[in-house]
């Protein structure tokens, strides 16, 4: 069966459009496209029950939810949950980390990153390739395992920060009970473990830029740091802003591994450590309290999609090739 | 790009940097390994040390003794990755090639409805109703490997590699009357090779990282992967930090199985012959991240 393109077919039959004529003509069109629409059905079929089915649970918000009532069946109960959630000191809490950590991470990332590709970008041959794999070893690894690496270091009797510290003579900690050292220790080891992939997106970006560039700088005299200055940073600038507004788009989403396993989910520390991902699984599966958790939920999700489309609308307007959509 | 050849001060200077920085980065690993090579005796009288006093493979002997969970966990997350790679790969190749040809009708609202999950979705709560209540999948080795089959951002890469297959290899089997279907099968899917071959690298690498789905829908004894099984070793440090007798409990964490070592060398057993072989494929990684930074 030889088909013809659909496209050329939409040429061949001008615009008769009245209403059961059109109605005919999308059936046409249908059985032409059936077998590639076969292709991609079980794929719309699973992003169907995966994704877009939840994204009705999101009504849950406003509901008081019973496993024997069902989600449909839970009466409704306005902003209750919303005010449940406010009243505690919980939700506060929880925006203000995942707002303020995330802020940090994408600070602390972006600029050690840019530093670091510049720097590798300076080095010779082979020693790349040793620093490049260096950089990625934490990449490989699991937040779980990172959990582990990390009680290396804050286990209470026997880690070697504490052992450190002994080395100056300053009383040990219990890391894991206290607030204020998360504020660092959570930002490092998430520089640690995110570091040789930016780092590299970066580098990329620098190798991509046309040699053409630096032939004719080096002619005119230009130093290695001019060049630095005057022509790597400024045209790895939009690469540069578009991942700072596309991190800031996603501000709202909190990485929940880092915040779950290094800080072992350990109550005391929460102040400090808990973000919005971290809060809803713990409502969700150790609390059983699900309307608190569906209430965060749903304003993580709404008010994550108003900052990924802002994000978006400014990448536009910065460099439109750059955009997502 | 530079091209000046012998010393230069400056050089060195990066290089000292860059030396020491890759040092701090993987001395953490080093930490761990060495840690369970430390007799518990060392580990309990001088803490963690990067040069033990006592050395020792006791806590290799203790995990080797009862290796049953650790064997279980290796053949658990062996299989959902090798069932979760294959499925997932055919999932996205069948779903990245009709949105991949511009001649297919419904191509750009496809594209949409898939791409569209990646800025909005239901978050935690209804996805967990679903799979718990709706699927009933608590406790099933499904609940690992579904939620990870068809990522937008593999979709995006494979449509990547597909844009660039000639359209006239198509046109011609065509001609010569093959269905779509026959197409896609005995014609897209060899060419994909390459493409297949990088992606099924990163899938699987999720695959046996995962421990997500695991911590959620996984709460007996029967399949726990790898991962879920370091969780619990770890979330026992977790009760004992937690408990009101701290100081007892901390103390008594010495005389209690899992010990420090043995933790450590779980964690090593675990994780360890990944990280030796996911480095090999680097390159493929890097070629994935700088496609998916620059576009999505």
């Amino acid at each position: 069966m030889a088909k013809t393109d659909p496209s050329a077919s939409t040429a061949a039959q001008p615009a008769r459009t009245t209403k059961p004529n059109r109605f005919r003509k999308e059936w046409t069109h249908l059985k032409k496209n059936r077998e590639l629409l076969m292709l991609a059905l079980p794929g719309i079929l699973y992003k169907l029950v995966i994704a877009y089915i939840p994204m009705v649970g999101l009504i849950l918000a406003f509901k008081y939810f019973r496993y024997d009532e069902g989600i449909f069946g839970s009466k409704w109960v306005g902003f209750d949950n919303f005010e449940f959630l406010f009243k505690a000191q919980d939700a506060f809490r929880i925006i203000r980390n995942t707002l303020g950590y995330n802020f940090v991470y994408i600070m602390l990332g972006t600029a050690a990153a840019l530093l670091l590709a510049l720097l590798l970008n300076e080095v010779h041959g082979r020693l790349i390739k040793i620093y490049q794999t260096a950089m990625f070893l934490p990449y490989f690894i699991s937040f779980v395992l990172v959990g582990y690496i990390a009680n290396a270091f804050l286990d209470h009797n026997a880690g070697y920060l504490n052992t450190m510290l002994g080395w100056f003579g300053l009383e040990p900690h219990k890391w894991y009970l206290e607030t204020t050292p998360w504020i660092f220790i959570l930002p490092i080891v998430s520089l640690w473990k995110s570091i040789g992939f930016s780092t590299l997106v970066y580098y990329a970006g620098i190798t991509g830029i046309s040699t053409e560039y630096y032939e004719a700088a080096r002619l005119d005299g230009a130093t290695r740091v001019q060049m630095m200055w005057r022509i790597t940073l400024p045209l790895l600038k939009p690469l540069v802003i578009i991942l700072f507004i596309l991190g800031l788009g996603n501000i709202f989403r909190g990485d929940f591994g880092l915040h779950y396993f290094v800080p072992n989910n350990v109550g005391p520390n929460y102040p400090t450590t808990d973000i919005i991902d971290t809060y809803i699984y713990r409502a969700l599966t150790k609390l059983g309290d699900i309307n608190s958790a569906a209430a965060v939920g749903f304003l993580q999700s709404v008010v994550g999609l108003v900052t990924v489309l802002t994000a978006n609308f400014i990448v536009r307007r910065v460099d439109k090739d750059s955009a997502l959509f | 790009m530079p091209l000046s050849k012998g010393f230069n001060p400056m050089n060195a200077c990066i290089n000292v940097f860059m030396t020491v920085l890759c040092l701090l980065i993987a001395l953490p690993f080093v930490l761990v390994v060495i840690i369970s090579l430390t007799s518990e005796n060392s580990l309990v009288q001088n803490g963690y040390q990067f040069i033990p006093e006592e050395w020792s493979l006791e806590a290799y002997r203790i995990v080797f003794e009862k290796p049953d969970p650790l064997v279980r966990g290796y053949l658990v997350t062996a299989f959902i990755t090798v069932v979760g790679t294959v499925a997932s790969l055919l999932l996205t190749a069948m779903t990245a090639y009709p949105i991949s040809r511009m001649d297919f009708r419904y191509n750009r609202p496809i594209t949409f409805y898939i791409f569209f999950t990646m800025l909005f979705n239901g978050g935690l709560v209804p996805f967990y109703i679903l799979m718990t209540q709706y699927l009933d999948l608590k406790n099933s080795l499904l609940a690992l490997i579904i939620p990870g089959l068809l990522s937008p951002f593999n979709i995006m890469i494979m449509k990547g590699f597909l844009d660039k297959i000639g359209k006239e290899i198509i046109e011609s089997a065509k001609v010569d009357g093959a269905k779509e279907l026959r197409i896609f099968f005995s014609i897209i899917l060899p060419l994909s090779t390459p493409a297949l071959a990088t992606l099924g690298l990163f899938i699987s690498f999720g695959y046996w990282n995962e421990w997500y789905n695991a911590l959620l829908f996984m709460d007996n004894d029967k399949y726990i992967p790898l991962q879920l099984l370091l969780v619990r070793i770890l979330s026992q440090i977790e009760f004992l930090a937690n408990s009101p007798l701290a100081e007892v409990a901390d103390k008594l964490a010495y005389a209690n199985f899992p010990t420090l070592s043995v933790r450590m060398a779980m964690a090593i057993l675990a994780g360890g012959p990944m990280l030796v072989i996911f480095p090999f494929f680097q390159k493929y990684f890097v070629k994935g991240i700088t496609v998916g930074s620059l576009k999505g």
